[in-house]
């Protein structure tokens, strides 16, 4: 059984265990799932500020901040636990056009090349690292939400603005993959 | 006596933007509960962050091959978690379930703005980047690639100048 989890979940199993957590969170006490609403809670809990936008009563949304602390020690039993020691299997087209970057694979979710303590000093891993970060958490907030909420709790129910919104997430990055990146990873 | 009155004023707005914007429902319990029946959303948490990496949906290279079309898994895991999720809401829709504290569950219409437009191009382009959305960015952390804490903290950065900015925004 153990071993069992230990493979990687293929999408079929993975997918809807993702899409389960919209209810679920419903029924436990009507709450919308989402993350990337999370990073507008830490900005008014931690950051004292009088812009409009983060004087609420965060503390009633606190049940987020629970859940994305559970996200992080979930990521952490998972890599713990229930890992096999293999890398990923990535498709060899990508991994050879990855090697003109001198990107490899090193066993690891993400190209060590870019995303490590030594090369967030590189104009590379910067880019890549904080102004990439940056898009995500201005991007997300801009558009009121993430890929799950969005894409996934919005999408679940039948919210036109969300798939218009999970269409542009997928535009710009189709747009950064393809066109921007090749210049970015070149650095 | 002014400024206070004001003061709700923002108060009372900014929250219901919070649910309504930030979240699909605005009738949040209006029950109080001690602090820790809050923890029963971080044990789905937890859930939610082993299926994260489990999923490998976390992988900056799985996000490049979705974004090169090189691989089904992400479009798999996505289109098969909303029509998991379609399936959940309308089954809770059709069958009045209530919460777990007798609630009734109820779904409030989302409204459209330009923001999902301009801000869902933002952040495609910064998803491309990182390889993560903000739930494989705590995920990442946990799993002991901790410089992903400088990428948490640069979105962090990007919400709070969204929330300094917005009012010169489009939306």
């Amino acid at each position: 059984m153990i071993q069992l989890l230990q493979q990687p979940w293929p999408w079929y199993v993975s997918g809807p265990l993702i899409g389960m957590m919209v209810p679920v969170l419903l029924v436990l006490g009507n709450k919308a799932f989402g993350i990337s609403s999370s990073l507008r809670h830490i900005c008014a809990a931690c950051l004292p500020t009088k812009l409009p936008f983060f004087v609420y009563n965060w503390k009633a949304e606190r049940w987020n901040l629970f859940f994305v602390g559970g996200v992080v020690a979930g990521g952490w039993i998972a890599a713990s636990f229930l890992t096999n020691g293999q890398p990923i299997a990535i498709n060899p087209t990508l991994l050879n056009s990855l090697n003109h970057y001198q990107i490899q694979e090193n066993n690891s979710m993400v190209p060590t090349a870019i995303f490590s303590w030594q090369s967030l000093f590189t104009l590379r891993g910067f880019m890549m690292m904080v102004v990439g970060g940056f898009l995500v958490g201005f991007g997300t907030r801009y558009a009121g939400g993430c890929t799950s909420g969005h894409a996934i709790n919005g999408l679940s129910n039948l919210q036109l603005p969300s798939l218009i919104a999970t269409i542009c997430f997928m535009i710009g990055g189709f747009i950064m993959a393809n066109l921007i990146l090749p210049f970015i990873l070149q650095l | 006596m002014q400024e206070n009155i004001s003061f709700q004023k923002i108060d009372t707005n900014t929250d219901f933007e919070v649910r309504s914007l930030d979240a699909m429902c605005t009738n949040d319990s209006s029950l109080q509960h001690p602090w820790w029946y809050n923890l029963k959303y971080g044990v789905a948490g937890i859930l939610f962050g082993i299926i994260l990496i489990k999923a490998e949906v976390i992988s900056w290279f799985r996000i490049q091959e979705m974004f090169h079309l090189q691989s089904f898994q992400m479009y798999g895991v996505i289109g098969s978690a909303v029509i998991t999720g379609t399936l959940g809401i309308f089954l809770i829709k059709k069958l009045k379930i209530k919460t777990i504290h007798g609630e009734p569950i109820v779904f409030i219409q989302k409204k459209f703005n330009k923001g999902q437009i301009y801000g869902g191009l933002i952040f495609g382009l910064g998803w491309a980047m990182t390889g993560a959305c903000p739930g494989p960015l705590y995920a990442l952390i946990g799993s002991g690639i901790t410089v992903i804490v400088v990428v948490l903290l640069s979105a962090i950065l990007g919400t709070w100048v969204y929330g300094a900015i917005r009012e010169k925004l489009p939306h």
